[in-house]
Parts: C-alpha cells; sequence; structure tokens
C-alpha cells in the first residue's frame, strides 16, 4: 500500500455488540475501533468467542449493533437503510463462509447456488447472458462449466468452498468478509483457496475483512492484522510489524502457540500462556494506542513505557543478527 | 513371538457400500514400542483415523476389517470376542476423539462419567473411586476438580472438555493412547495446552501414543517416528527429522510447502487437484493426477517401497528415477 492513496473504505468506531437473553446481557464486542482501506487485506484474529465473528456479522448486517458506528464508503450503515440502499449494499458486500458444506443450500444446484443473488438482483439483461456469468464465475475458481447441474454434496470441501467464492464474486462485489474461509478445509488444499482469494483480490482491486483464529495463515494474505481478545482490539500493525515487533502479550502468546513444521524449532520453543488475572493492571484504564506509525497497542501509560523499551530492544537484536 | 506392545501387520479394512467397496485402509503395516511416540499424518480419507478404529476394533457398519492382524502384547485382537476386547479397551488401549463435545455424554455429569470407567476397569470401589477421579482431573489441569466433577460437559469450555476426555483415557493408566486429532476442532491456543500436557503425561507415565493428525505442525515436536498416509496406504515413514528436513515422497515434499509458517513469508505452493476419491483410485501411485513430477511408469504401476535409512522408507517413483540417473542409466 502507498501513502498517496489510502481512501477509507470501511471505518468502524467505537463498536459495540451486545447479546440479550432473558434479561442477561453479554457485551461480545466492546468499544471497538478500526479502518479498513480500499484495496487492502485486513485480518482479525483472536480465539473462538473473543468477538472476531461478530465484528464481521455486525458489519454486512447480520447481528444488530448496540453502539458506535460502521461508515461504508462514508455513509454509515447499523442503521435503518432504505430498500434501495440495503439493495446496493448487499450486492457491494459479500460474505464467504467458513463451512461451505453449510453455507450451500444442499437441494439446490450448483447453478442455482450462484445464480441466486444474480436472480435477486435482475443483474443479466437475459438468459444467455445469466448463464455466461455462472459459466465465467465457475471457471474463475478452476470449476468447469460442466459442475452446473451437480449439488453440493457431490463436491469434495475445497471445491465446495470454490463454490462458496464463486457465489460471492458473481456479484461483482467491493468488500469482502472472509469467515474463517480455510478452517474446515485439508491442509493440501488450504493453500489453494488461498492463493485464488488472492488472485481475485490483484485482479479485481478486492477489500477482504479476513477472519481468522491461526496467526500462520494470515502472514500470507494480509496487510494489516489487528489481534482480538475477548471482545477489544489488543494490537493493530501492518504484518510483518506484528510478527516482526509483537508487543501485546496476547499477541505474543498467539504467535507463539502456532505449531511449526519444524522438530527443531519446536522442541526449543517454550510455551507462554496469557492469563489476565496475572498482568499488572495497574495505572489507569488502558485504551488503543499508537506506539510507531501504524503500529496500535492496547495500553496505558505506564505499560506504553514498558513497551518502548521492549520495541526498542527488539529492534537492536533485530539489527545485531542481521550483521 | 515378538517384542513390540503392537504389531500391525498387512492390515486392510475396507467400508462395503452400494457403489461398492472403499478400500479406506489398504495393506498397512507398523510397530509401536512402549514409550514410543508415534504420528499418522494425512489428509481426510486417508484412512488415519479408520487404522486407528481398527485397532480398537470399533469399526461400525459398514466397516469391516478384511484382511491383516492386529497384535497387541502377541494377543491377536481381530477376531477376538467382545467380551475379552471390553477387558483391553479402556483398560489397555484407550482414545481420544477429535470433538470433546460429542464424544461425551450430554446428560451425565463430567464425574459420573469418569467413575463409569474406574468402576469397569478398576477394582476401586466407593469414596475411593471418587478420589481417583479428583486425582486425575488434577492432573490433567482441571481447576477446582470437586465442583467440575458435578458439571455436565456443556458446561466446559472446548479445550476443558478435552482434558477430560484425556483424563477419562488415562485414568485405567493404559499402554497405548491413541489421539486421534486431538486438537483439531481446538484453537491454536488451547491446542499448545493440550499438546504440552500430552506431552509431560506421556514423559511421567511412559505410555505409547498414537498421535492422528493433519497437521505436520502438531507431531514436529513430540513424535520419535511419523508415517505419512494417502488413500489408505503409508507412503512414507521415518523418524521427525528425516520427515522434515529430508522427505522422499513426493506428496510430504507438497505438503511441507503448502504449510504456512510464521517465522518466514515465502510464497505458498499448494498441492494441486482434489483429495483423492476413494471409489476410484488411480491404477499406479494414488498421488499421481496431482504429483508434478508425475512420470509415465507412476500412472501405470504401484511404486516399490524404497529404504533409505533403518527407520526412513518411502514409496516413489521418483527415488528410483534419481538413482537411476545418478547412475548414468537414464537422463
Amino acid at each position: 500500500m502507498t501513502e498517496i492513496n489510502r481512501e477509507i473504505i470501511l471505518d468502524v468506531k467505537h463498536l459495540e455488540v451486545t447479546f440479550v437473553n432473558n434479561k442477561k446481557s453479554f457485551r461480545a464486542v466492546k468499544d471497538v475501533n478500526f479502518e479498513i482501506y480500499k484495496g487492502e487485506t485486513f485480518a482479525l484474529v483472536g480465539e473462538s468467542g473473543s468477538g472476531k465473528t461478530t465484528i464481521g456479522r455486525a458489519i454486512i448486517g447480520l447481528n444488530d449493533t448496540s453502539n458506535g458506528d460502521i461508515i461504508y464508503k462514508g455513509k454509515k450503515i447499523n442503521t435503518h437503510l432504505s430498500k434501495q440502499e440495503s439493495k446496493d449494499l448487499t450486492r457491494q458486500m459479500q460474505m464467504i463462509f467458513q463451512d461451505p458444506a453449510a453455507s450451500l443450500n444442499e437441494r439446490a444446484t450448483i447453478s442455482y447456488c450462484i445464480a441466486e443473488g444474480l436472480d435477486n438482483f435482475k443483474l443479466y439483461k437475459d438468459e444467455k447472458e445469466k448463464q455466461e456469468k455462472i459459466d465465467n464465475a465457475l471457471k474463475s475458481v478452476g470449476l468447469l462449466p460442466e459442475h452446473k447441474s451437480r449439488y453440493p454434496h457431490e463436491f469434495s470441501g475445497g471445491q465446495r468452498q470454490r463454490v462458496g467464492i464463486a457465489r460471492a464474486m458473481v456479484m461483482e462485489p467491493d468488500f469482502i468478509i472472509a469467515d474463517e474461509p480455510i478452517s474446515a478445509l485439508d491442509v493440501s488444499i488450504r493453500a489453494q483457496v488461498l492463493n485464488l482469494m488472492n488472485k481475485f483480490k490483484e485482479e479485481r482491486g478486492l477489500t477482504y475483512l479476513f477472519i481468522a483464529h491461526d496467526l500462520s495463515v494470515v502472514r500470507y494474505f494480509s496487510d494489516r492484522i489487528a489481534v482480538i481478545h475477548k471482545g477489544r482490539i489488543v494490537e493493530i500493525a501492518p504484518t510483518e510489524d506484528l510478527f516482526a515487533y509483537p508487543l501485546h502479550p496476547y499477541t505474543r502468546s498467539l504467535l507463539q502457540s502456532v505449531p511449526m513444521p519444524d522438530p527443531r524449532i519446536e522442541k526449543s520453543k517454550e510455551l507462554l500462556i496469557y492469563d489476565e488475572s496475572k498482568r499488572d493492571l495497574s495505572g489507569e484504564k488502558p485504551k488503543l494506542r499508537e506506539i510507531v506509525k501504524d503500529h496500535y497497542v492496547f495500553m496505558n501509560d505506564r505499560e506504553k513505557a514498558e513497551y518502548e523499551i521492549k520495541l526498542e530492544k527488539m529492534i537492536k537484536d533485530k539489527e545485531e543478527s542481521n550483521k | 513371538m515378538s517384542n513390540h506392545l503392537l504389531e500391525v501387520n498387512n492390515l486392510k479394512t475396507s467400508f462395503f457400500i452400494p457403489a461398492g467397496e472403499v478400500k479406506a485402509v489398504d495393506d498397512v503395516s507398523f510397530t509401536l514400542d512402549k514409550g514410543e511416540v508415534l504420528g499418522i499424518v494425512g489428509e481426510s480419507g486417508s484412512g488415519k483415523s479408520v487404522t486407528a478404529y481398527s485397532i480398537m476394533q470399533i469399526l461400525s457398519k459398514p466397516g469391516e476389517i478384511v484382511g491383516g492382524s492386529v497384535k497387541f502384547d502377541n494377543q491377536e485382537l481381530v477376531g477376538m470376542s467382545e467380551a475379552q476386547l471390553r477387558k483391553i479397551r479402556g483398560a489397555k488401549i484407550s482414545i481420544i476423539f477429535q470433538d470433546p463435545m460429542t464424544s461425551l455424554n450430554p446428560v451425565y455429569t463430567v464425574g459420573n462419567q469418569i467413575d463409569e470407567a474406574i468402576k469397569l476397569h478398576t477394582n476401586l470401589k466407593g469414596d475411593q473411586v471418587h478420589k481417583k477421579t479428583i486425582e486425575i482431573l488434577t492432573q490433567v489441569g482441571v481447576n477446582d476438580p470437586e465442583k467440575r466433577a458435578k458439571q455436565y460437559p456443556f458446561e466446559f469450555s472446548g479445550g476443558m472438555l478435552q482434558r477430560v476426555m484425556i483424563a477419562m483415557a488415562l485414568v485405567c493408566e493404559p499402554d497405548i493412547l491413541i489421539a486421534d486429532e486431538p486438537t483439531t476442532a481446538l484453537d491454536v491456543t488451547i491446542q499448545a495446552q493440550i499438546m504440552e500436557l500430552m506431552r509431560e503425561l506421556q514423559k511421567k507415565l511412559g505410555m505409547s501414543i498414537i498421535l492422528i493428525t493433519h497437521d505436520l505442525g502438531v507431531v514436529a515436536d513430540m513424535c520419535d517416528k511419523i508415517q505419512v498416509m494417502y488413500a489408505g496406504k503409508i507412503v512414507e515413514r521415518g523418524t521427525a527429522k528425516e520427515i522434515f528436513y529430508n522427505p522422499k515422497h513426493e506428496y510430504t515434499k507438497g505438503l511441507l510447502k503448502s504449510i504456512p509458517s510464521t517465522q518466514n513469508k515465502k510464497k505458498l505452493i499448494p498441492i494441486q487437484g482434489n483429495p483423492i476419491d476413494l471409489l476410484n483410485i488411480p491404477k499406479g501411485c494414488a498421488f499421481s493426477p496431482r504429483c508434478e513430477q508425475c512420470m509415465k511408469i507412476c500412472l501405470e504401476q504401484y511404486p516399490a517401497v524404497k529404504v533409505f535409512s533403518e527407520t526412513q522408507q518411502a514409496s516413489c517413483w521418483m527415488n528410483v528415477f534419481k538413482e537411476l540417473k545418478g547412475s548414468g542409466t537414464v537422463e
């Protein structure tokens, strides 16, 4: 990303999502702020229950928000929208779901699964154009037009996820929310799907919000990463910065816990367990603040001082090892 | 008489479905010694779980062992009566399944279910049973075990439930623990903790473990031996170091290249194509349709096993080809 064309496509401000059940309420997302620039891939990483999926669903309007603003292309979208506005938004914003077996209608043919959006929005002049669009969508994800008349159960997991991607792409969206698109897939197939999504990003200048729990996957795919813990963003940084200089202890424990396909590294690794109750939380209430350019950490003044020393040391170590 | 704890010889397990015979495990042989940790790696449909179920004799219809033998402590398990098997399952060989949520009974408390295992397999009675339950829960790192034992599975998180499963599997101090994708349903942070726990317990109790997974990263640290399965066959086996630093089968190489790592940002090279359809296994090497190095012979004939060291062997024509090239027989 170059500095000049940093156009904000999505701006999330003080977002809060509360689930209410039998008068008990639970705040799943607490005061979340981030912005996504046009053409970038922004990743939200956290463990289950951290609220990462809830944020994704709130953006696309599947979960109601209890506070804050979601601004897409300069317009607030988490409010009452007119029918036309909501229709436009649906076309521009698409979602790829985690489990392709559960998200495709098992009683409908692939052709119907892909064309449902086209039908709803009448995005074709005649039947011929519709079929062309379906064929092209299938070809673009590496499937064949012959697959049109088949049913989802006839495909493998990786192929089904390709259908899920084709279904989203046929609408020609600008913004895609991918909610753990590869978690349900075999290891050997994951790289295929990631490369496919990257291809679309390059060809069509798409913007992605990529939701995942595994930091190693995110590294290949994202420009910036936000780490989320218990509904709060604890660190946001450009991808390489986050991997080189992880500051928040939760980020560090998340990085540590990724299993490495290398016995030597694995054997020498020490397990870091993040336990909030064991941390020194004295001082005033922490906030998400910038420590160096574009690198934000959830911290207060005392922690900021600590992190600055840590960062300096890490940079020095890195320089030395490069020598 | 052999001195291996577990000996699997030419095991063949098939599923008979209307469309035909699915050879889920096809001629698999391996051994496991006391205190050894064996990793079985493969993608879905490679037969790794069916291998585990065949050892435990818990295949459900239409699955059937059609050939080979499984010997535990020189006792043949294939064809053994249910009554005898029940004495081995749980007591001598235990298994942990992938999804702890579905493998525990939701209407009994967690303590109750561990009690049951103890009552079935040991002579402990009354208060002792409860005491043992609390002891094992403490050992697997469940906080406040007295209170937790009275709770139901839904009151536990996924990671805690997997600890309960491990507790239940280990309570009778089995000789072999089979862990079938024990961490696949868990978050990475929890996965790291569970693996750490299994490592500790293995050292303390000295049992043998068969660790089944699709993630090569998980087996890197823990396993002494690793075998890679594809389409029901073991395509490569070796020590962890041999497999990771000097893989000899094209599938293993492909797997290693397609795993993302947090250490560096090299390009991800996927394995092309789709996972194998077990009803239409290619004539030659099963991996040939997806293999970038595929040669004519790969389509025709299944590659013979080539031995590289005492511990490492692989079935891939590329190795034969390289050798011939080295000796100048082919260009």
